[in-house]
Parts: structure tokens; sequence; C-alpha cells
């Protein structure tokens, strides 16, 4: 297993960018999510660490040899496509095998490889049938078997769950998960589903057209978000924005909404201008007390919680809270904000403003 | 009743799909057969009117077909009798098999140039599909245009140009000639064929071998080839069928080494009477290769008609 290490890598399809400059690192044994929505450059960026694609620039380490413009044939890596790619015409046994046979393994070896891969993945039974036949399911676990087979130094996977029912998604995602736990093996994994991509990653770069917006622990790109794509983007619903215009110094712990005082974390950076108030539905309570004011106009059951949707004086905010409480469309009621949750936003770039929430996280983000 | 129904067809829908089954395969089939008879009729039965649909089947057109014969004197014939079975047949007309026809060379020489224009073709186009599928090719579009163009005018309109060069070039009347004209004429259809076919193939299939470690043409060889089979059946059935009917080349081109059978097989009428039997004899045999070509490919070539039609 190995780390892989990713200096300013670029792609350039003709006159389009596919990704700008990428860095990051890859460490040793975790479970990587590369996550961003359809045409960020993720899935350019899976490929040109695999080697299916060559970098217009940059350098790609995997395991302290720089891969770059290698042929995949030589990365030592697996691959999991979204469409599986199994081999139609062979059987389930011949395609797990064929990696090793690709290796001159001699045939004995190779049996007792398969068998234990098999065995891991729990496709014992069906070794000697024709991939066509497969449930999704099964030609998931086949995918997966004729990429641990080899012991490579990495898995690189691509949306491998995307072509799953929503139901059995997440018991693959939890099998994916426990069988990572239990090889630890690097794992590198594309999706567009911020959900997974919390579930399962240990950390996670967020793209966006080509750029990275922000790479972090999921609980840091949560919490902390860099950009306001990335608020946007992760967390269902997303985070609310509410715009306003203030001049606030280092320090401040106040801003004003409409006139109304709402808490910040303290700032580390003076701002002056129009910015943004980004705030969790979570941490924004329905508290007939508080200044700021809005109106129900819409309620959605979840269960435990419920989404209130409210109109306020400075746009569309949405609360989540405990389906206890009783909410009405038509109702007027007070919002109070858990406001040390809150990140500011500059309202023109998007990026955010440095606070005691945040600064430990945007400095080597 | 809608044209989408999904119900079963009734028991008079059947009947009615049976009968147009049977007539339309009737319409095609009798010219096939009466051949097939009149290469077992005799002269007399072959040209009989009205036709004979029973007949006393005589093996005289087969004879015909693969000997040359001459007449002789009825006082040869006293002293030599009949030595062979095919030799008795001709005596009926005071004849005697004096050697071996022409028919088995041209038909060896249509079975030489049919089978390696249609290998050379699809060999050539799977290559090519192939480039024009997976890579970027400059100009791409205009040249699977022009390929296509070759096929738009009537092959025969450059017959005179085509004849001049084989001239110049010594290429007249010789495998090689009549070989490369036909790749040439088929490899527009093959490339274009075959070039639907490959498109069909995720790239992820080659891509998952080039992970796995295989070279590039291994990837080619062992992973797209297998999944290519079915489109690379019919492409060459589609060939073959070409190669192997083509007569007006065939009488312009060639006359002796390198003539096939389809301009050879009307000049068996030739001399003394016209020989319908053997003709019809000659007929029969020549489709027995591609017939047997197609049953053998069938499968695929069932696949083929459908493929790309249904996504999975």
């Amino acid at each position: 297993m190995a780390e892989i290490v990713i200096k300013n890598l670029r792609k350039e399809f003709g006159s389009f960018t596919a990704v700008q400059s990428s860095s990051f690192k890859i460490e040793d044994g975790e479970f990587f999510m590369l996550l961003g929505p359809s045409g960020c450059g993720k899935t350019t960026t899976l490929r040109m660490i695999a080697g299916l694609e060559l970098p217009t620039s940059g350098e790609i380490y995997i395991d302290g040899q720089e891969v770059g413009q290698k042929p995949a044939s030589q990365r030592d890596i697996a691959f999991v496509f979204q469409m599986f790619a199994l081999y139609p015409h062979m059987n389930v046994r011949k395609n797990i095998s064929y990696p090793l046979v690709s290796q001159g393994m001699p045939k004995a070896q190779v049996k007792e490889k398969v068998a234990e891969v098999a065995r891991i993945l729990g496709i014992e039974d069906i070794l000697n049938s024709s991939v066509s036949g497969l449930s999704g399911g099964d030609r998931q676990r086949v995918a997966l078997g004729r990429a641990i087979v080899r012991d490579p130094k990495c898995f690189l996977m691509d949306e491998p769950l995307g072509a799953l029912d929503a139901e059995f998604r997440e018991h693959m995602a939890e099998e994916l998960r426990a069988l990572h736990d239990r090889m630890g093996a690097t794992t590198v994994y594309v999706t567009h589903d911020q959900l997974e991509a919390m579930q399962m990653g240990d950390k996670i770069v967020v793209m966006n057209h080509g750029v990275i917006e922000q790479f972090g622990a999921p609980q840091d790109i949560y919490d902390k978000p860099a950009t306001m794509f990335v608020a946007d983007f992760i967390g269902s619903p997303p985070m609310n924005f509410l715009r306003f215009h203030e001049s606030l110094d280092v320090g401040a712990t106040t801003a004003h909404l409409h006139g109304e005082a709402v808490e910040i974390p303290a700032l580390r950076e003076a701002f002056d201008g129009d910015m943004v108030y980004g705030i969790r539905p979570e941490h924004i309570r329905l508290d007939d007390a508080a200044g700021y004011r809005g109106e129900v106009i819409a309620t959605e059951y979840l269960g435990t919680t419920q989404i209130v949707t409210l109109s306020t004086s400075n746009g569309e905010v949405k609360a989540r809270i405990s389906s206890d409480q009783i909410a009405k469309v038509g109702d007027k009621v007070g919002l109070s904000f858990n406001g040390t949750t809150a990140t500011l936003f500059d309202n023109q770039s998007g990026r955010a403003i440095r606070s005691a929430l945040n600064e430990g996280v945007l400095s080597h983000g | 009743m809608s044209g989408f129904s999904v119900t079963e067809p009734s028991r008079g829908q059947k009947w009615i799909a049976g009968i147009l089954v049977v007539t339309y395969a009737l319409v095609t089939l009798l010219p096939l057969l009466w051949i097939i008879a009149t290469g077992f009729k005799s002269p007399s039965d072959a040209i009989a009117y009205p036709p004979k649909a029973v007949f006393e089947p005589t093996l005289e057109g087969y004879v015909n077909l693969f000997t040359t014969r001459t007449r002789q004197t009825p006082d040869y014939l006293a002293e030599n009798p009949p030595e062979t079975w095919y030799d008795e047949i001709v005596r009926k007309y005071d004849m005697v098999v004096v050697g071996p026809s022409r028919y088995g060379e041209r038909f060896l020489n249509s079975i030489i140039i049919g089978f390696g224009s249609t290998f050379l073709s699809v060999f050539l186009g799977t290559l090519a599909a192939y480039a024009f599928s997976r890579y970027k090719v400059p100009l791409k579009d205009d040249l699977l245009f022009f390929i296509l163009s070759t096929r738009m005018m009537p092959p025969i309109a450059v017959a005179i140009p085509i004849f001049l060069m084989f001239r110049s070039l010594g290429l007249s009347d010789t495998h090689a000639g009549m070989i490369l004209l036909y790749t040439a004429v088929n490899l527009s259809l093959a490339v274009w064929l075959l070039k639907g076919f490959i498109d069909e193939i995720p790239r992820e299939y080659e891509e998952a071998a080039l992970i796995d470690g295989y070279t590039r043409f291994q990837a080619f060889y062992k992973v797209v080839l297998p999944q290519a089979a079915t489109g690379i059946a019919s492409t060459a059935i589609f060939c073959l069928i070409f190669a192997w009917n083509e007569y007006a080349f065939a009488v312009l081109l060639t006359s002796g080494t390198a003539q096939t059978a389809p301009p050879f097989i009307p000049t068996i009428i030739g001399v003394g009477g016209q020989d319908w039997p053997a003709v019809a004899a000659g007929a029969t045999l020549f489709l027995l290769p591609v017939m047997v070509f197609t049953i053998l490919l069938r499968k695929h070539l069932l696949r083929g008609i459908t493929f790309g039609a249904v996504r999975k």
C-alpha cells in the first residue's frame, strides 16, 4: 500500500481545462473521497492517477515514485469502474484471475488467490457462472474481487455504487468501508453524492470547475466550509445564506442582519462590504423571543425532525427542528441562530472569512 | 388493434402471420428449387413444356458440368466400352469424356478471391474501425465520409479506368488483382459496419485490461476482438456475398487464370445445344459455400443485425 501525492496537476482537453492545478496528499491507508458535481474534474483527476489519461502538466507520486507519464499497466493500481467493466466473455473466476494471469502467476497460485478473494467477498458460489446473469451487487463484488486479488498499491474507484439501486447502495457502501478497514488499502473514491462521501471518507476533496474548493476531514468540511460552493454542495438541505452589508473589524463577535444583532465566531480578519451569513439548518431554532423574524411558508416532515422553510427579510431560510415543535404555514416566528457555528463569506468571491471557528482549517485548506 | 400492443397475438393473427411467412418463403425459394431441380433433369426434361414437376433424376447435368466430351464414331464406341459411370452417362449421346472441364478451377478461383478479399476487408476494416472509434484521428469525419463516398456511385461506373489501370499494372486476370479490387469495394462497408460495432463496446473494458497489466494491443486482441466477434462475423458475410456474386468486374477483368465462377457458368451453355441442366448444376454448387458460411455464422449474423437496437 502506498501514499499518493498530487502536485500542480493540470489537464486540458483542447481549449477546455478539466483540472486547473490540483495539489493534495493521500496518506497511506486512507479512504479518500473526490467529491463534486458532474464535470468538475474529479473523474479526470482519478483517471490521471490511474494512468488512463496523461496529465498536461504536474506530477503524481505513488509510493514515492513519479508516475505521471507512465502507462496504466506499469502503475500497479486497481480501478473499479462505475459500470463494473467485467469482461463479458469470461466467467466470474476468469474475470477475477485476469490481472494475475497477466503477471504470469502460476496456475495453482492463481486458483488459491481467487478462492481467498471469493471468500472475503462471499462470492464463492458464483465463481463459475457467467457475469451476464449476475445481479448488480454481485457484479460489484466481482469487480472488487478483480481489484483486490492483485494486492495493488491503491484502489481507485469511479462512482462504484452509482449503478446500484438506492436500497442496495447503502448496504454496499457499508461493505466497501468494512473491506477497506480490514485491508487498510489506500483508496481513492470518486462520487458526486455528498452523503456517500461523508459516510465513507476519511478525507474529502471537494472540486468544482476543475478547482479544489476544499480538502479536509468530512466534519471540517461540513462545519467549516472554505467557500460558499462547499457550504451549498454539502448538506441536505444546504447551508442557509443570508446576505448583508457591513464593516466588521478583527475580533468582532456580532453582525447585523436587517438591524438585528446576531452572534458570529470572533473574526480573525477585518472585512468591509457585501457578506453572507452562512448557517446550517440545524443551528436555527424557532424562538418567539428572538428579534429576528420570519414567516413559515412550508414544512417537510422527516420523522424525528422536520424542515421548516421560512421567509425572512434576507431571503428564504430552512431550519431543521424537532418534529415535536409545532410550526404551521403562515405562523410568524422568531429565529435564533447558534452563532458560534456560523461562517461569514465574502459575497463576491464566495470564500470564507477567517474566524475563530475556521482559522485552523482554512490555513492548510 | 394498436400498433404497439404487447398482448399475445390471437389464433387468427397467428394464422395470417403463418400464411404470409409461408407464401413469402415459397416466392423466394421457388426459383432456387427450380434451379436445384433443373440440375437433376435431362436436357429434354429441362426444356419440356409444360414444365415437369415430376421427372426421372439424372446426374447428366453434373457430369456435363465437370467434363469435356467429344462425339465419336459408332465404331469407336463399340470398340471401347465405357470405363466409368460418368462415361456411361455420356454414351447415350454418342460421346466420350476426354477430360475435366474448367469449372473446378473457376470454382477454386472464386473461393480464393472471395475468401481472400473477405479476410482482407475484415482485417483492415477492423483495424481502421478501431482507430476511428478510439483514437483522435485528424479530419475523422471527413475521412469517414470519403470512405463512404466510394460506395455512392455504381462500381461499374469506374470500370473503364480500372480496366486501364489493371492493364498497365499487370493486374488483369490475376488473383491478387481481383482480391485487391473486391477488398477496395468492400472496405468502406467493413469500416462503417465495424465502427458501429466497436463504438458500442464500452471503452472501460479496454481500460480495465490496461490497468490489469495488459498492453494496448493485448487489450485490443484479448478484450475488444472477442466482443466484436458478432460484428466481424456479420461484416464477413456481407463482404463474402458481394465478392462471391460479383459478375461485372469479373467478366471485364478476368478471362483465364483468375476467372471466377460467375462469368464462367453462362459459358457452359455454349456448344451443341443449350445445356440447361449443366448451368443449373453449376449454379447449385456455386450457392453452397456462401450457404455453408452463412449457416456457420448465422447465430452471429442474427445478433449482428439486431445489435445496438436494444440498449441493455
